[in-house]
């Protein structure tokens, strides 16, 4: 095994672990944090007993994810008679995948030199280092973007495959929401694009490493905070959650594109719309909130503006770095739940009317802004 | 064809109006999760200072501090001095109850000559009972009371939520009592012919 496969290998797995883990941990952050919001204590009766004695434990709840799960798996798999068998069976996992493979560009920490790390393996590894990033692809954006289109036809799929009338109505909604919020995201990226000169999301992150006007990090949100906000709020929309939930509005159509998915295809769906989550808390984090960077900390460790270093061995940057990015994503994840759980549902011709005539037209015009601002300070 | 009037929607009175700057939505969104994010911080708050961020109650574990002062929620049947249920097993609580939840069997102890009747079954489906205090009006011999507190009955099963003589009888005489209990040698013998 060449040592960059190793390498790999390990980023491929830290990564699934990741999103599986933020999949199961955000189904209970949403409830406890829904509770907490409203008053309420929340999901609390799950609990795991020690064998062969009376002790519960509850742990906040934290296993009513597991039961959930449990209870996905066990459940029956309810097959509607449809037209089409393999439609019906490849919804989930196109809507699940392509959620999963966009961690693959997303750079989670800085330069990885492992021979540093493991002094025994460095004759093997020969001083190389490795970014932290399943992919460093240069066209990493466009590879969001291309996953982002795929996840589309999972939702339209699935909704004609079902042959039900509200799914059917729920996968035209989904299919032209999605466009709709794909193409505001993509405008709102490309002022980000021209600021920064390259859609390699590694090279986007190490951008944003340094200090803005000496004391604010230059992070992405100061260049382009109206982006910011619109990308968050496509995002959301991509992710076809509340106030943008008219996919699977429950009290219109009943859970709209995937009414008729049972046991665990139904829970695909419920975790690739965790897991997406985090895959936009991520995106938002890498193109605006400086990736896995601290301000002020650089591969030899914290050099402050005073003058003042703090040098750290390369085993504790590395571990600073991806509790940083992961932190990040974490706080994002939270806020993304406040939103959700603050705002009513839009109406439908209010969410479309939301799209193109408010939200695309300030997106225009902060691509025409930020392009004067390039081209004014060449 | 005849000629329709175009559809014009009502305006109510009480219609919100909206100007420009409820309609660019993004500010109001701030002040609404401002509202929301500061309840959650100050729950969380209070959650982590070990506090109690909510206003639910823990049912089983937790009693509702709130319950009214007359509220009653819980059978009790007196006892005589030798801790011998006062009940003469008349059946007038099991007929007069609406909800038909008492169920109480008689036998007769002749070693007792004043108080030969006495229940050797007294049983009450709490999972029925609808707590109207029928039965401590109807009782002759002020027998069955009832009493603050609540039993702790929630379960899995329905044939559990019954509560038998043992626990019925299984009480202390409380302060918030209005009437003293029936003391031996005190007022009207019980049961005598």
């Amino acid at each position: 095994m060449s040592p960059g496969l190793a390498i790999t290998l390990v980023y491929v797995g830290y990564a699934l672990a990741v999103l599986l883990t933020f999949g199961a941990v955000l189904t209970w952050v949403e409830r406890k944090q829904a509770a907490l919001m409203s008053d309420r204590i929340g999901a609390n009766r799950a609990y795991l007993r020690i064998p062969f004695t009376n002790v519960k434990l509850i742990w906040l709840g934290l296993f009513h994810g597991m039961a959930d799960g449990l209870k996905l798996l066990l459940k029956e798999d309810f097959k509607p008679v449809t037209y089409d068998k393999l439609g019906y069976v490849l919804g989930p996992w196109l809507a699940f995948t392509p959620v999963v493979l966009v961690f693959a560009v997303i750079p989670f920490g800085g330069v990885l030199d492992p021979g540093r790390l493991f002094p025994s393996l460095a004759d093997w590894f020969g001083g190389r280092t490795y970014p932290m990033q399943i992919a460093p692809l240069d066209a990493g954006l466009l590879v969001v973007f291309a996953f982002g289109g795929i996840a589309i036809i999972g939702a339209m799929l699935a909704g004609w495959s079902s042959s039900n009338k509200f799914s059917m109505l729920g996968a035209l909604r989904a299919g032209s929401q999605m466009i709709s919020y794909e193409l505001v995201m993509g405008l709102t990226v490309i002022g980000l694009i021209l600021i920064y000169g390259t859609v390699d999301l590694n090279a986007i992150v190490q951008q944003q490493s340094g200090t803005l006007l000496g004391f604010l990090p230059a992070w992405g949100i100061f260049y382009q905070p109206f982006a910011a906000i619109l990308f968050l709020t496509a995002g959301i929309a991509e992710n076809k959650r509340i106030p943008f939930d008219l996919p699977e509005a429950e009290s219109e159509l009943i859970s709209g594109y995937f009414t008729e998915y049972s046991a665990m295809k139904q829970g695909m769906f419920m975790l690739s719309e965790f897991i997406e989550i985090a895959i936009i808390a991520a995106l938002f984090t890498t193109l605006f909130l400086g990736g896995y960077n601290l301000p002020w900390l650089t591969d030899a460790g914290f050099v402050f503006p005073g003058g003042g270093t703090l040098a750290l061995a390369h085993g504790w940057v590395v571990v600073i770095q991806l509790l940083t990015f992961l932190g990040k994503v974490f706080l994002l994840c939270s806020l993304q739940i406040l939103i959700r759980w603050t705002l009513p549902r839009f109406r439908w011709d209010q969410l479309l009317s939301f799209a193109w005539r408010f939200l695309l037209p300030l997106s225009i015009a902060n691509l025409a802004v930020t392009a004067l601002a390039v081209w004014a300070l060449q | 064809m005849s000629s329709r009037k175009p559809y014009v929607r009502k305006r109510y009175w009480n219609e919100p109006e909206m100007g420009w700057y409820e309609r660019a939505y993004f500010f109001e969104v701030w002040r609404g999760m401002r509202i929301t994010g500061g309840v959650f911080l100050a729950n969380l708050w209070k959650f982590m200072t070990g506090r109690k961020g909510a206003l639910t109650a823990y049912y089983p574990e937790e009693t509702r501090a709130d319950y009214a002062a007359h509220n009653r929620g819980k059978h009790i049947l007196t006892q005589r001095p030798d801790g011998r249920p006062q009940c003469v097993a008349c059946n007038m609580c099991a007929t007069v109850c609406p909800a038909q939840v008492i169920e109480i069997d008689a036998a007769f102890d002749p070693d007792d000559p004043t108080h030969p009747r006495y229940p050797s079954r007294f049983e009450i489906d709490y999972s029925r009972c609808v707590f109207c205090g029928l039965c401590v009006e109807a009782c002759p011999e002020d027998a069955i009371r009832m009493v603050k507190e609540t039993p702790d009955l929630p379960g899995f099963d329905r044939d559990r939520m019954w509560l038998r003589q043992e626990e019925l009888l299984n009480w202390q005489p409380r302060q918030d009592v209005a009437k003293p209990y029936p003391v031996a040698g005190a007022g009207r013998t019980v049961g005598a012919p």
